[in-house]
């Protein structure tokens, strides 16, 4: 390159010290990487403010576990009451306190529990816990890079994570509660301490946290694309990345560009609050007082929540998307079917999902001729979604499948794709929608399709990812009763809800036997409630089988237990700061060569052979 | 043309090199940029609907017409015009630096990091006298049948309509403060009655309310109080951005001096702070635009 036709010699100069910059920083860690034996670390640099995106990564996985356990518990005390109404538990007297007097949830705790479930399963559990994990584990791993783009801004990531965390349980503990006016934080409920006991000091350290949640959120996006584009290994080009790191990317510019959204949003919500200001509020009366607010409103909030919590649904589902792809592809020992398809319509659901948001305001008396443009744009996710779903069918179609714990998971994850999917038609029509909105029926469709299904594809993630983060093997019994009680259990609770939500019965309701209309089905929520206790049980050995594994489980020998072609399998069993030991593997093939040439796979690091037939 | 091959078969983006031949930090504050964006957008957004929501907003043109040491002088925009130049200015200043650094001129970079330091310091100062301005500033307006003297706050916006109605006022004034009147009575006597405050405090309110000309008072309705909430927020959300950016580029200037980058070899942390504060201009080109131009 030493042709001036290009631009000035400056330029050029300049062009290659910002490649030497990059390439300064891979040859630092590389250093690390060689000599990491004999180098000492102490207890906090390796296991607290660790820098290494595996260390981050387990600890991203082991506080949303924690949090997952909390808003699990949350959703069986409350289904306690949706399933025993008017029975009196002393046990919880007994842990709750005033909360629960009598042995019975009060009205401000259940729409506590409410509101704190959902806040922690989408953000800290489906956010947090899975994209946080695997996006930290995986993209190293799977492009070839030593580390993250920036460590430091990555340990951060975690840090005011872990920060978000605290500052929400806090907010469990105080004596007016934590936020309960649902996990959407709707204006006027949210912004007017006097409106009910959780929208006071609760609901300033629900924003609070939700704020450190967003920079934490922010700092891993940008880490997560920038060592996409830059950092991937010679060879590793972006049609050769597993699907995996494709879905993890499209996650992270999702996150990137809708958490500040959301963050306007708060910052006025905490204005509003705090300040005096009528950003949301108008023409408002509590108690016979008349609030001087004026000219603000409550529909802005909508949109600006929306604005993120739509694509929300989609950086909680397209990890769970891109792991499936490839966990279904390794175990099926086939190629993914359609890649390019797989690829395409991950890039339409990013673009669609910054497009739909009004479809969660259908009823709040907006322009019936806009709604119908959001159903369009709406009913168009069905597309990219469908062909996502016939390339996992097509993947599995005649192929040799092992069916390990990680491959029934992925596989549940589209049976509920699917199950949750075809319900989202009915809701996406905003006629259907005037009937349907804020009934158990809309519970049913977002918990299997974007809820249950997550956590299939997480669940699928870790069984299958385990021997790399922790050298053993989780036991696989315990993984197929997991799986089985899970996926029956997961149906037997959430398939009814769509009958009562048909029948009309709201979600939402503390107990519904002072409504004729609405108490038609009290054996039915009896069962849901029985089941869902079992299901969480099960949750609970798999927590089990988690930590015990991590000390006791079976040794992994091989270093590629599953015979996979990505690179993660290339580095040693107990990879150290910097993943490989010499140099960083040439990549010469896509991800998916399984079953070429009479061959059970090729890893990626193998050249093109010259006889070799074209995928 | 012979080289030209050669650079064809420089294939960004097969991996081993970064697609856009640009370093890391670069490229995250590209993206941070995207981010912010949207933070801005969000908040113009909702300002916009808020705004054409209303039946009536208030004039720039009367809200930002005074300028430090003019006095009651109307000049419309005159003060906000030397901070939006001040603030442009400032990231002439941060393009030389930058120019600077790529000379691997060490002291050409603190020259004009200085001059950059003190353009975003001198527009926070002017943003400070602005608010302070505004919000000290107190105007008569008609509030439930009496006159009222109010600032520009987040809860209270006196640049509504004028009113017209001068029996109203005049009625208006048998309910006003004894300060409101001696204020009124000062600044708007009717003719032939101008006299000093300290005489005017020893009257009484019946003999104030007559002194006063309600015609010539510009005796206001409220406006809509999104005007405060919205200005204070989104120009502090962006005086915010200033400020840190201010806190960057003093960091940056004590990295150059202290030959940290002269050390590494180039002065890329002077152009990642540089895209930073020119977006923050940038930002402010469209506040300027949604607040004082529209």
């Amino acid at each position: 390159m030493k042709s001036s036709f290009h631009g000035t010699e400056a330029k050029q100069k300049n062009m290659s010290e910002a490649i030497n910059v990059q390439h300064g920083a891979a040859h630092v860690e590389h250093h690390d990487a060689h000599s990491h034996g004999h180098h000492k670390e102490t207890f906090v640099s390796k296991y607290i403010f660790s820098m290494d995106h595996k260390t981050i990564a387990k600890q991203f996985l082991i506080t949303g576990i924690i949090w997952a356990i909390v808003g699990g518990l949350f959703s069986v005390l409350f289904r306690l009451q949706l399933g025993y109404p008017g029975q009196s538990f002393p046990i919880l007297e007994t842990f709750f306190g005033n909360w629960a007097k009598g042995g019975q949830i009060q009205p401000e705790f259940y729409y506590a529990l409410i509101t704190m479930h959902g806040t922690v399963l989408v953000f800290f559990v489906l956010t947090a816990g899975l994209s946080g994990t695997f996006a930290n584990f995986l993209i190293p791993l799977q492009i070839g890079a030593r580390d993250m783009a920036s460590p430091f801004l990555n340990m951060l990531s975690y840090w005011f994570f872990f920060l978000a965390s605290v500052v929400m349980i806090s907010s469990l503990f105080i004596s007016t509660g934590p936020a309960s006016g649902g996990w959407t934080v709707y204006p006027p409920l949210s912004a007017l301490g006097q409106a009910s006991s959780g929208s006071k000091l609760g609901m300033d350290l629900w924003i609070v946290s939700m704020a450190l949640f967003v920079v934490s959120s922010l700092l891993g996006g940008l880490n997560y694309i920038s060592t996409i584009l830059n950092l991937r290994t010679k060879g590793m080009s972006m049609t050769r990345m597993p699907l995996t790191i494709w879905a993890l990317f499209f996650t992270a510019v999702l996150g990137v560009l809708s958490f500040p959204v959301l963050l306007s949003g708060l910052i006025l919500l905490l204005f509003d609050r705090n300040l005096g200001t009528s950003f949301y509020l108008s023409d408002i009366v509590v108690n016979g007082e008349i609030l001087a607010n004026e000219g603000g409103s409550a529909i802005l909030f909508q949109h600006l929540f929306w604005f993120l919590g739509h694509p929300e649904v989609y950086i909680i589902l397209l990890p769970a998307m891109g792991m499936v792809s490839e966990i279904l592809s390794v175990n099926s020992r086939k190629p993914i079917f359609g890649y390019m398809a797989m690829l395409g319509s991950l890039f339409a659901i990013t673009i669609l999902a910054f497009l739909v948001w009004a479809h969660h305001m259908f009823v709040t008396g907006l322009n019936p001729f806009l709604g119908s443009i959001f159903v369009l744009l709406t009913l168009l996710i069905a597309v990219p979604s469908a062909i996502k779903v016939f390339n996992w069918l097509t993947t599995l179609w005649r192929g040799n499948i092992r069916f390990t714990p990680a491959t029934l998971f992925a596989i549940g994850f589209v049976s509920l794709f699917i199950s949750g999917g075809l319900t989202g038609i009915f809701l996406g029509n905003s006629t259907i929608d005037i009937h349907l909105h804020d009934t158990m029926f809309v519970v049913a469709h977002f918990h299997i399709v974007m809820g249950v299904a997550s956590m299939f594809g997480m669940f699928a993630g870790i069984y299958h990812w385990f021997p790399k983060m922790f050298g053993r093997y989780l036991n696989s019994t315990l993984g197929y009763i997991h799986f089985w009680v899970t996926m029956i259990g997961s149906y037997l609770i959430f398939w009814p809800m769509h009958y009562q939500g048909l029948a009309g019965i709201p979600r939402r309701y503390l107990d519904k036997r002072g409504w004729v209309s609405f108490n038609d089905f009290p054996e039915l929520d009896k069962m849901i409630t029985i089941v869902s206790i079992i299901v969480f049980a099960v949750q609970l050995m798999f927590v089990f089988n988690f930590f015990y594994s991590i000390f006791k489980g079976r040794k992994v020998t091989n270093p590629n237990p599953w015979g996979a072609n990505t690179l993660e399998w290339t580095t040693p069993l107990r990879p150290g700061h910097g993943n490989w030991d010499g140099e960083i593997p040439e990549v010469h093939r896509w991800a998916y060569d399984y079953g070429k040439d009479g061959r059970e796979f090729i890893p990626q690091t193998e050249p093109i052979g010259e006889n070799e037939s074209k995928h | 043309m012979a080289t030209t091959g050669t650079v064809h078969q420089t294939k960004w983006w097969s991996g081993g090199k970064s697609p856009f031949n640009l370093e890391y930090g670069k490229l995250m504050m590209w993206y941070f940029l995207m981010s912010d964006a949207f933070t801005f957008g969000a908040f113009l957004i909702s300002y916009g609907s808020i705004r054409f929501s209303q039946n009536f907003w208030p004039d720039p043109n009367v809200v930002f017409n005074a300028f430090p040491g003019a006095g009651h002088a109307n000049l419309p925009l005159a003060f906000v015009s030397v901070m939006t130049f001040i603030l442009i200015v400032s990231s002439v200043t941060m393009v030389l630096a930058v120019h600077a650094g790529h000379k691997g001129d060490k002291k050409g970079v603190i020259k004009w990091m200085w001059w950059t330091i003190l353009g975003g310091l001198a527009f926070l100062g002017c943003q400070a006298w602005e608010w302070h301005h505004l919000i000290t500033g107190e105007h008569a307006v008609l509030v439930d049948g009496k006159i009222e003297m109010i600032g520009q706050t987040m809860t209270g916006n006196p640049w509504g309509n004028i009113v017209e109605d001068n029996t109203a006022l005049t009625a208006a004034l048998n309910t006003t403060s004894h300060e409101t009147l001696v204020h009124l009575a000062h600044e708007f006597p009717k003719e032939g009655t101008a006299t000093s405050i300290e005489a005017l405090e020893k009257m009484s309110n019946a003999q104030l309310s007559g002194m006063v000309d309600v015609a010539h008072a510009h005796i206001r309705e409220k406006g809509p109080v999104a005007f405060g909430g919205y200005f204070y927020g989104i120009t502090g959300f962006h005086g915010f951005h200033v400020f840190s950016g201010v806190i960057i580029n003093i960091v940056m200037l004590i990295m150059t001096q202290k030959n940290v980058f002269a050390n590494r070899g180039h002065y890329l942390m002077i152009e990642k702070a540089g895209l930073y504060w020119h977006f923050v201009d940038l930002v402010w080109v469209f506040v300027f635009l949604c607040f004082y131009l529209i």
